[in-house]
């Protein structure tokens, strides 16, 4: 996976997915449709400022609560690059993954403003503000989800469909 | 080196003479339960993906619940598409009307001691408490084991919770679990097992038990397993020879061991709005309430409404109070019928409703209007779970539920 750069938006810690997508907007026809209801609860006007390529960043246990599939689904349709969090909730990161989204753990959260660039280099590092933060590769079988473009891609793949 | 019970069932299930936190193994999955929620998203997953059959339709358990009756037209879509899934692929083990899926798991037999089983629902963990290495997953993934009937997992660290002594009279599995919260707080076991036992754990009903296992997911579990004893082997109807390999090795290497006394403990509640935000009952005595919640896949036992028929006995529901009870599946119903339960409760003034999730989960049957607080016994506390974002949920006991529903506001359970 190649380096990228990209802009930040800081996010604390507890993110649940009551947050990331509200019960009231999982009712809409698709995930295009829910996107801009993002973060609602929290920062209304944060799904409409989030541009491709940009980084959320965020505390501890980013993504928990229910196991609805459609909070990293949302995330990844508005183009953020990754996520960034001290710490996640399990059936969130494992949703992650299987729908192509990017998370890297690392605790870069109170060193930095909104709006900073910083630069990932995937299971390496992160630079940021003139530091250096070391990040730990995934496992080999999470990066094959992630590199086909997600589980439903990887199974095509297994099913002879790509 | 010794296992956690969680190790044991992981290399039991993969074969691996030996498995350690962290390392990536792939299970074969013994059992998996897809709810209405989530059942026409997991279809078009499958079909997306390339299969066409089911790897084993007799692993498969579809259970309506979250729509269960039905609130909007839309809702039966779902029903619809789960009846075409089920008759293409040959289901057996669907339940449309029967109760809620973390009740009927157990309690029909489909998650069994030692098995590998997995769920589209947070609350998967319950079936822990017969011993089982239960877990939520995505619908994607779900997708992906009905084709493969396999899935990877992270062997989990172990964190054993070690509960001895006698409870007082007026504290339940629920003030237990709940305490536990809140030491551990809301990400305490991210990625993590808990494993309980001790004396206390041992006295404990299987269905006290299972309200434990069910609410360790909101400390971030993957999940919660006790040990299966002689009452697990009666609950299960399986011999004690089927489980007796089930057990952690008196050498096991844990993350850490948390230690309870149970004497003393206390009633407790969790208040709005964070299931680790726990503060003894009678902190609060005195909260006006507005709406009483005693059912759901946390407490909606048999032993429940036993203890809210206990506390309602020849009393009435405060005025102006709602009372909803929701037992969590039909046995369970009929159970409480036969007992007296119902009768005691309906005299009191409850509304006792169809087995489901509907309240719990915010879309129907007792939902709450602005500003409103409710004393519920389920397991999510979440802003605007209930109705809108300005009622206030605390979360109890049945014991403690049913006390404040007499009384019209927060009171120590007796």
């Amino acid at each position: 996976m190649a380096q990228f750069t990209g802009k930040v938006w800081l996010l604390g810690d507890d993110i649940d997915t009551d947050i990331i997508i509200p019960t009231e907007y999982l009712a809409l026809p698709t995930v295009d449709d829910m996107k801009q209801y993002a973060f609602s609860p929290l920062r209304p006007e944060l799904a409409g400022q989030i541009r491709p390529g940009d980084i959320i960043v965020a505390g501890k246990n980013f993504g928990c609560g229910s196991s609805r599939e459609q909070a990293p689904e949302i995330i990844k349709h508005l183009g953020v690059a990754c996520v960034i969090a001290k710490s996640y909730a399990r059936i969130f990161f494992r949703n992650a993954i299987n729908n192509g989204l990017l998370l890297i753990e690392c605790p870069l959260h109170d060193d930095l403003q909104e709006g900073e660039e910083i630069t990932v280099f995937p299971g390496e590092k992160i630079l940021a503000g003139g530091k250096s933060y070391p990040i730990s590769p995934l496992p080999q079988n999470l990066l094959d989800i992630l590199e086909a473009g997600g589980l439903v891609k990887a199974m095509q793949k297994r099913n002879g469909l790509l | 080196m010794g296992h956690t019970l969680i190790e044991k069932i992981i290399m039991n299930n993969t074969g691996l003479e030996t498995v350690s936190p962290g390392q990536i193994v792939t299970t074969k999955v013994d059992r998996v339960m897809i709810h209405d929620i989530f059942i026409p998203f997991v279809a078009e997953k499958f079909k997306e993906m390339g299969f066409s059959k089911v790897w084993d339709p007799d692993k498969v358990v579809l259970i309506y619940d979250h729509m269960v009756p039905t609130s909007t037209v839309e809702d039966v879509r779902h029903f619809q598409i789960g009846d075409a899934f089920a008759r293409e692929q040959g289901l057996t083990h669907v339940h449309r009307t029967d109760g809620i899926c973390h009740q009927l798991m157990p309690e029909m037999g489909y998650a069994a001691p030692g098995q590998v089983v997995f769920g589209t629902d947070s609350h998967t963990t319950t079936y822990g408490a017969v011993g089982c290495f239960s877990s939520g997953i995505g619908y994607t993934e779900m997708a992906a084991i009905l084709g493969t009937g396999e899935l990877w997992v992270r062997v989990p660290e172990t964190i054993r919770i070690e509960i001895n002594g006698e409870l007082p009279a007026n504290v339940s599995a629920k003030d237990i679990i709940l305490r536990i919260l809140g030491d551990l707080r809301a990400d305490g076991a991210t990625y993590k097992a808990l494993e309980f036992g001790g004396s206390t754990v041992e006295g404990l009903s299987v269905a006290s038990r299972l309200t434990m296992s069910n609410m360790s997911v909101e400390c971030g579990a993957k999940c919660a397993l006790v040990a299966p004893d002689e009452k697990t082997a009666a609950f299960s109807k399986v011999s004690m020879d089927q489980i007796a390999w089930i057990h952690p090795d008196p050498d096991a290497k844990y993350e850490k061991v948390l230690h309870y006394n149970a004497a003393d403990l206390v009633p407790v509640l969790a208040c709005p709005s964070q299931v680790d935000n726990i503060h003894p009952v009678s902190e609060l005595v005195g909260t006006k309430l507005d709406e009483v919640f005693i059912g759901s896949c946390t407490n909606g036992r048999l032993e429940d409404l036993a203890a809210a028929a206990q506390a309602l006995e020849s009393k009435t529901v405060a005025p102006g109070l709602r009372l909803i009870v929701t037992p969590a599946s039909r046995s369970i119903y009929r159970e409480a019928v036969k007992a007296g339960y119902i009768e005691t409760l309906v005299k009191a003034g409850a509304i006792v409703t169809q087995p489901g999730c509907g309240l719990c989960c915010g879309r129907a049957g007792g939902i709450l209007a602005e500003g409103e607080t409710v004393l519920a016994t389920n397991n999510r506390n979440f802003l605007g779970r209930m109705g809108p974002s300005s009622v206030k949920i605390y979360l109890a006991s049945p014991a403690t539920a049913a006390a404040s529903a007499a009384a019209g506001k927060i009171v120590m359970p007796e």
